[in-house]
Order: C-alpha cells, then sequence, then structure tokens
C-alpha cells in the first residue's frame, strides 16, 4: 500500500495564498477563532491522525470486508474501525464543523474539507461513516424541531451515535417519486414505518452505540410523485434502549468501499418521528444535497492524490529501460521509469487534476461558509449561487478525473498495479462509486445544463464568467499569463455561443439538452480548471524569489502541463455539443441490439 | 508538585534537510519546524504525571526565535498548563540553554526538570546534563520509565548493556528517551484552549544570561554519497582486498 502523507504544503497554498480564506473567513460572524494559526494545527493534527490511523487500515480492510451476521442481523467492521473510530470522536473531529450550540467547535467548512480529503486519501470506505453521520447532524440541524435537535445532535456531535440516509429502495434510485414505504401515523405523534430500503452506506456496524436513520416515505394520504415524499427519524434503538424493528437484512457485494456496510435496511413497523413538514422531506434531503455532492467529489480528489503519491514514489524507485534521450543513470541497471514521457504524462494529468480540484473544492468551501455566514444577503445569494452552479461540476468532474487518476496510478505500475496487494487497484475500485453515487454523473450533467444554467437563463453561469472576465481583462498583457489568457478567453466565448445553441435547439427538441450534458459539463470543469490554474500560476509567479522556488516552478510547470495537455479537450467537447441529439436518437430501439 | 518541561524548535523529522550552499549552515527558510521529538515525549511524560495526580502544574519553556511561541502551543495543547519563551535570534548552544535553564528553574522552582535527551537537530545530548550540574541537580539521563515518590523519583536508564534505575533526590533532572512513552494526539478542542493558556515571553538579558556562542561553526557538508561496491570471487580476494586496499585489517 503506498505510504499516505498528507498534501499540507499544498493545503497552504491553496487556502492561503489562492483562496486567501484569512481575508474572509475571520471576518464572518461566528468564525472569529478560526485564524491561520488554528487552521494550521487543526491541519496537522488532521494529518497526522490520518496518515498513522486511518491509511495503514486501509488494505487489510479491503480483503476483510465487512461481515453480516444474518442470526443477529449484526454487521463486524473489519479489524481497527471500531478503534480508529473511538480515538477519532475522542480526538473531538466529528465536532469539527457543528454548531457549539450542541458541543460542536464551529469551525467553517474551509477547514472541514481539507480535513475530509485527507480521510478519503487514507481510508474512503471508513471515512464514509462519519461522512454520513455529518450528512443525518446537518439534516437534523436544518429541520429538526427543538426537542429533536437536543435530543439528537449532541451525541451525533461528540460521535457515541451514527446516521445514515436511506433514501434508495430496489425500484428506485434516482427517480424517488416512485418511491413506496410507508409511513403510517400511531396516534401519538410518532409514525409507524414500513418497507425496504437499499445501497444504504453505513447502514449498519459496530462502531457506534446508536444509530439514527434518516429515511424517506409515504404518508397515507400523501400526494403521488415526489410531491409526497416526507422525512423520518428512525433510531435503532429507542431512549428506553429498547430495539425498533429497523434491521439489517443483508450486506452488498460490492467492487470497492468494500469496508463499508452498505446495508439493505428493512423496517418492519419501525417507530418514527417526522423531521421538517409533511410531504416536504425531498426538499429537507436537498438542503444538505451541495456538501454531500462536494464531499462525494472530493472522495475523487482524495483517492487521486492517494494514486499520485504511490504513483510517483513507485515512479521513481522502479527501473526499467534508458530514457530515450540517453541513459539518465548510467551507475544503475536500468533507467527510473519517471525518465520516460509517457509515464510523465500520466504522472502530470494526475497531479494536474488533483491541484486543481483541490482549488476548486477550496474555492467552493469558501462559498459554502460564505452562504452560511455573511451578514450580507447579496454577498450570501452570490454565493449560493455559484455553489449551485458548480457542485455538480465538482462531483462529477472531481470523480470522473479521480478515477482517470486512480486508474493511471495503477497503470504507472505495471502488472504490480494488477497485484492486490499494491494497493493501487484498490483505489480504482474505491474511486469507481463516487461517479454513481449521490447522483450519477449523468443526472450531475443534467443538473447543470437543465436546472443550474437554463432553467435561470444562464444568470448564475453569467455571475461567474464575469469572474473569469476580470481576471482575464486584469492580467491582459501580462506575458506570464499569456498561454492561459488567450485559451480562456476563446473558450468563454465558445461557451457562451454553445449555451446559447444548445437552450435554442432544446425548445424545439428536450433531448438536445439531454445530449449535450455530460460534455457540457466537462466543458464547465475545463473552463473552472484553467481559470484556476492561470490564478495558481499567476500567485506562483509573483512568490518566486522568495525561497520555495522550487515549489512554485512546480506549480508553474503543472499549470503548463494542464494547458498543453489537458485542456485542449475543450475542443473535442465542442465538437460533441455541436453534433447534436440526433446521433444518439437515430438507431432504433429495437436495432440496438444488432 | 511542578514540572519544568523543555521543549526546542527543530526541523521537522519527515524533512529532507540541505545544506546552504555556502556551507555555513542547514538551509531552515521555508522548511517545516516542529516540536523536537524527544521534547514531544518529554511533555506526554508530564501530562501523564498530571494526570495520575503526582504533577499539580506543568510549565513548558522554549529557547529561540519568535516562532517557538508555535512549539510552545503545541504542549499548551498536549496539556501543559502555561508557557514561558526566552526569545532571541541569537544561535543558542547547550550551555547557553542550560544556563537559562537554570535561570528559569531558579524562577520557577520545579521539582522536576523533564528534557529531551537530545535534540534531532544538532544531536548534541548536553542540554540536560549540563542544565543539572548548574543546578546541582541530580540527574536521570536516557529515561524509560519515570516512577515519582513523595521526595524522590526511581529513573530506569537506557544504556548500553540494557537498563539501570537509579533513585534521584528531588528536584531533579530527567532526559527522555523514545521509549519512555508515546506521546498522544491532540484533541481539537485543545488547540483553541492552548491559544487562552498563559504565554510569557522574556529574554535572555532578562534573565541575565549571556548566550552568546563559545563555538563557531567552521563548515557544514553533506555525508561523502556511497560509491557503488564490488564483487569479490571468494575470501581469499577479500581477505587481501581488506589488507591491501581498505587496510583495515
Amino acid at each position: 500500500m503506498p505510504a499516505y502523507k498528507a498534501p499540507l504544503r499544498d493545503f497552504d497554498f491553496v487556502l492561503n495564498e489562492l483562496i486567501k480564506v484569512q481575508d474572509i473567513i475571520p471576518a464572518l460572524p461566528g468564525y472569529e477563532e478560526a485564524t491561520q494559526d488554528i487552521f494550521t494545527s487543526y491541519l496537522e493534527a488532521a494529518a497526522q491522525f490520518c496518515e498513522s490511523e486511518l491509511a495503514p487500515l486501509n488494505r487489510q480492510a479491503d480483503e476483510e470486508g465487512c461481515q453480516f451476521d444474518p442470526s443477529t442481523k449484526a454487521v463486524t467492521t473489519p479489524p481497527g474501525f471500531k478503534e480508529a473510530y473511538k480515538q477519532y470522536c475522542e480526538l473531538g473531529f466529528p465536532a469539527l464543523d457543528c454548531d457549539p450550540t450542541y458541543g460542536g467547535q464551529g469551525m467553517p467548512k474551509s477547514l472541514a474539507f481539507p480535513v475530509m480529503e485527507m480521510q478519503c486519501s487514507s481510508n474512503v470506505a471508513w471515512s464514509m461513516y462519519p461522512g454520513l453521520s455529518h450528512g443525518a447532524y446537518a439534516a437534523i440541524h436544518a429541520h429538526g424541531t427543538p426537542e429533536q435537535k437536543a435530543t439528537y445532535l449532541p451525541r451525533l456531535v461528540d460521535g457515541s451515535w451514527t446516521g445514515t440516509m436511506c433514501l434508495t429502495e430496489p425500484h428506485c434510485g434516482t427517480d424517488l417519486g416512485l418511491l413506496k414505504t410507508r409511513a403510517e401515523p400511531n396516534g401519538d405523534g410518532s409514525y409507524s414505518i414500513t418497507g425496504t430500503k437499499i445501497f444504504i452506506s453505513a447502514g449498519e456496524h459496530d462502531m457506534s452505540d446508536n444509530i439514527i436513520h434518516l429515511v424517506l416515505a409515504r404518508l397515507p394520504d400523501a400526494p403521488k410523485d415526489v410531491k409526497g415524499i416526507s422525512l423520518f427519524i428512525v433510531p435503532k434503538y429507542h431512549a428506553d434502549g429498547s430495539r425498533n424493528p429497523v434491521a439489517c437484512g443483508s450486506l452488498e457485494h460490492k467492487m470497492g468501499i468494500k469496508a463499508n456496510a452498505t446495508a439493505v435496511i428493512n423496517l418492519d413497523g419501525a417507530k418514527g418521528y417526522l423531521i421538517g413538514e409533511a410531504n416536504k422531506g425531498l426538499s429537507c434531503m436537498f438542503t444538505m444535497m451541495n456538501a454531500a455532492r462536494l464531499g462525494c467529489g472530493m472522495q475523487g480528489l482524495g483517492i487521486g492524490e492517494a494514486s499520485f503519491q504511490g504513483a510517483l514514489a513507485y515512479a521513481r524507485e522502479r527501473l526499467q529501460m534508458r530514457a530515450l534521450t540517453g541513459a539518465k543513470c548510467p551507475d544503475k541497471a536500468a533507467d527510473p521509469i519517471i525518465v520516460h514521457p509517457d509515464v510523465r504524462r500520466m504522472l502530470l494529468t494526475q497531479k494536474a487534476y488533483t491541484e486543481a480540484g483541490r482549488a476548486l473544492t477550496a474555492l467552493l468551501a469558501l462559498q459554502l461558509d460564505i452562504e452560511d455566514k455573511h451578514p450580507d444577503a447579496a454577498a450570501r445569494q452570490d454565493a449560493a449561487d455559484l455553489v449551485a452552479l458548480l457542485t455538480p461540476v465538482a462531483k462529477a468532474f472531481m470523480t470522473d478525473n479521480g478515477y482517470e487518476a486512480a486508474n493511471m496510478g495503477m497503470q504507472v505500475f505495471g502488472g504490480h498495479g494488477f497485484i492486490r496487494e499494491w494497493g493501487m487497484e484498490q483505489l480504482v475500485r474505491d474511486c469507481r462509486i463516487s461517479q454513481i453515487y449521490e447522483g450519477t454523473n449523468g443526472i450531475q450533467a443534467i443538473d447543470l445544463l437543465g436546472r443550474k444554467v437554463l432553467l435561470d437563463q444562464g444568470q448564475k453561469l453569467r455571475k461567474f464568467t464575469k469572474q473569469i472576465h476580470q481576471f482575464c481583462q486584469a492580467n491582459e498583457g501580462n506575458d506570464k499569463l499569456a498561454e492561459y489568457i488567450a485559451p480562456l478567453a476563446r473558450l468563454m466565448k465558445d461557451v457562451g455561443e454553445v449555451t446559447m445553441g444548445i437552450g435554442m435547439a432544446s425548445l424545439q427538441n428536450k433531448d438536445e439538452a439531454g445530449a449535450a450534458a455530460t460534455d457540457y459539463l466537462r466543458l464547465i470543469g475545463h473552463l473552472s480548471y484553467a481559470w484556476l490554474w492561470a490564478r495558481m500560476a499567476e500567485v506562483a509567479h509573483a512568490s518566486l524569489g522568495q525561497g520555495d522556488d522550487a515549489f512554485y516552478q512546480a506549480k508553474i510547470a503543472t499549470g503548463r502541463f494542464y494547458m498543453a495537455k489537458l485542456f485542449p479537450e475543450v475542443h473535442t467537447l465542442l465538437a460533441r455539443i455541436k453534433g447534436g441529439a440526433a446521433p444518439l436518437m437515430a438507431l432504433d430501439e429495437e436495432h440496438f441490439a444488432f | 508538585m511542578k514540572v519544568l518541561v523543555a521543549v526546542k524548535r527543530v526541523v521537522d523529522y519527515n524533512v529532507k534537510v540541505r545544506v546552504k550552499a555556502d556551507g555555513s549552515d542547514v538551509d531552515v527558510a521555508n522548511v517545516k519546524m516542529s516540536m523536537n521529538p524527544f521534547d514531544e515525549i518529554a511533555v506526554e511524560e508530564a501530562v501523564r504525571l498530571k494526570e495520575a495526580g503526582k504533577a499539580t502544574e506543568i510549565v513548558v519553556v522554549s529557547m529561540g526565535v519568535k516562532q517557538c511561541e508555535e512549539t510552545l502551543r503545541t504542549a499548551l495543547a498536549m496539556g501543559a498548563d502555561r508557557a514561558i519563551l526566552v526569545e532571541t535570534d541569537t544561535e543558542l548552544q547547550p550551555l547557553a540553554v542550560a544556563k537559562l535553564l537554570k535561570a528559569v528553574a531558579d524562577k520557577e522552582q520545579p521539582q522536576l526538570l523533564i528534557v529531551g535527551k537530545q535534540a534531532i537537530d544538532d544531536d548534541a545530548n548536553q542540554t540536560g546534563q549540563m542544565a543539572a550540574a548548574l543546578l546541582g541537580w541530580a540527574q536521570g539521563t536516557f529515561a524509560s520509565k519515570v516512577d515519582v515518590a513523595a521526595e524522590t523519583v526511581d529513573v530506569t536508564r537506557e544504556i548500553d548493556g540494557g537498563l539501570e534505575t537509579v533513585k534521584l533526590r528531588l528536584p531533579a533532572v530527567v532526559t527522555a528517551d523514545l521509549r519512555l512513552n508515546e506521546p498522544r494526539f491532540i484533541k481539537l478542542p485543545n488547540i483553541m484552549a492552548a491559544k487562552k493558556k498563559p504565554l510569557e515571553k522574556t529574554s535572555p538579558a532578562d534573565l541575565g544570561v549571556d548566550v552568546t556562542p563559545r563555538l563557531k561553526t567552521l563548515k557544514v557538508a553533506e555525508p561523502a554519497k556511497r560509491s557503488a561496491g564490488i564483487k569479490v570471487a571468494n575470501a581469499a580476494e577479500l581477505v587481501a582486498k581488506l589488507k591491501n586496499d581498505a587496510k583495515v585489517l
């Protein structure tokens, strides 16, 4: 297994030099204490925990997976998971960005997100247990009654209880309108819930005293479709310690994240409590969807980083063949494979995507903090718009790139990458689900193009591109950034044109938007990354000569690689978008099989 | 019982150090710095003594540049009660540090002074011993076990032949070895709490100590690169080479 070292220098660069969170965060009401020294100490503490406690468990946990005992319905997590979670709670990690009213430390997302990235790099399957709990915390915090908050939040914040999100059923994943689980009123304010939920991450395990399931279900008189779904709190154990009939039916056997218990959850008249308004359950769930989707994007980011670290170490050690331009290490039997252009292509692809993804994550985390705490309503709205627009991009672009990065990392290892004990193929398998859950990447693309761009006639998009315009204008004639500015300006023009084109075409034929969506999302992804790489290059150039040149030169070179070798994908994407819906829809369904 | 612990800010143990181009010193610009690992063990031992009800107060002291404050905050987050920074930009050598420690100990009157057995930057392994001599206190160096009683402390020392236990009369100096304990992870809420704990600043002049270096660094160089080995055909050739070429036999 590749040894993981948290990229603390790059966090420092992104947070303090690029996004400059310290200009904004401590000025937000409630975040006064989140100063740079606090960020540094927290990140170091998290790095230490992830490197020395989580990462070493990852490989073996993949081999052993979770064990389900049908007679007791109990799930046992892999060795070390429970102990690591106990330590995680004792160190105060679950409370990091939670409300101080309920025992939280009240830290911003800008700090919580890098911590999450480190967890994803070191042990993504483990990270999902506290990750799902945090989702349950956020839902109850946003929509719970004062009594519900007092009952559940302190235990979720200290980590002694964990949470889940029970949405999916056997016949409905993406389309929750088809949901069947029933909730019958008991007459005492509580409900009796019956149904089967599947794919419930962290659905049953041995790490906490209680599990608080957040369950979507229908009331007897509920309207059809998504307008008739309500959200319920269903605890595994009641307050008196008795068992609620909400139990694990089995565990799925999966391609990756094997150490996370993906459970079938059977509710047999389980007692539940309505949270939020009746029939408004889906919108309750969606309040935390942006954060959850960004969290999912971070799995792609974190795994890409882990794979990069493994591949880099291997490429510098593995001696095979001579450099095409002549031996670089004549005293050795062969040159390390990092001399070869194709190996460098793979390493740099990993590095360029990972570093830009980290920058995008930090940018969006800061917007979430502004959206949450800024005293000015207009500033909150701007931040919310940017989060809404770029969340599907971050989710899909970062997980697709993360998967590509993990795959390349495995390729760098050659045959050894295919052998389990090296840990590189596990990263590929673990990453694969991130492209599927929290809304498949296809759904993210439709969300971006349909809901976020076309629905408001491009208002949010223009708010975003305005920032890029301003950056390009401010740097016109800046020779050092010339390689970014011209392509960025060109892409802005192209994006404007294709957005308009798709909008017009979809008025005639809705399939046009559906056909363009996936390519369109990658296009906006590259627009974001090119802008962020230009800004990173700007900072790097300005920081040369201050004693850390090697770091900044690496940034400049990686940005240059991105623009020369990855960014040109936009030409293909533009051409594909222009290809329209016809080539996809022309083939008769009956003829697909020929 | 009051415990005084000294901590040093050093280049992080993960960093591969580089020598400055002019050979004057190791380059520490933009290099990650952290607490000397042996001093971390010293702080941990003090915190355990407090948790065991044997120590009542832990004072942590560091000497050097302003940034040593970060190192002291780490010690406070681990569980020390208050901190003292003896601030100076002058290069501090073991004797100067020992004198400063004596001055601080004279003021604070601790029963126990715990320091790391050595710092991982210069590996001097002198400060604890010198401080004990200047204070006129007993010393238990290379400690792998510390057992504090009312007026004495039993220190198990790691020595060449194995282990040796000495009984010292308090006050005493203990220097921490690697096996004394495993330092804890810092709890996140303690990071914030550490910011609010008292940190007093003073200077060598305030303490009346002359810290002018007594030793001069002539040159700093990287160790010579190891050249590739050779294969010998048999034992006879090996012996011949050891005798004639290496001249070690």
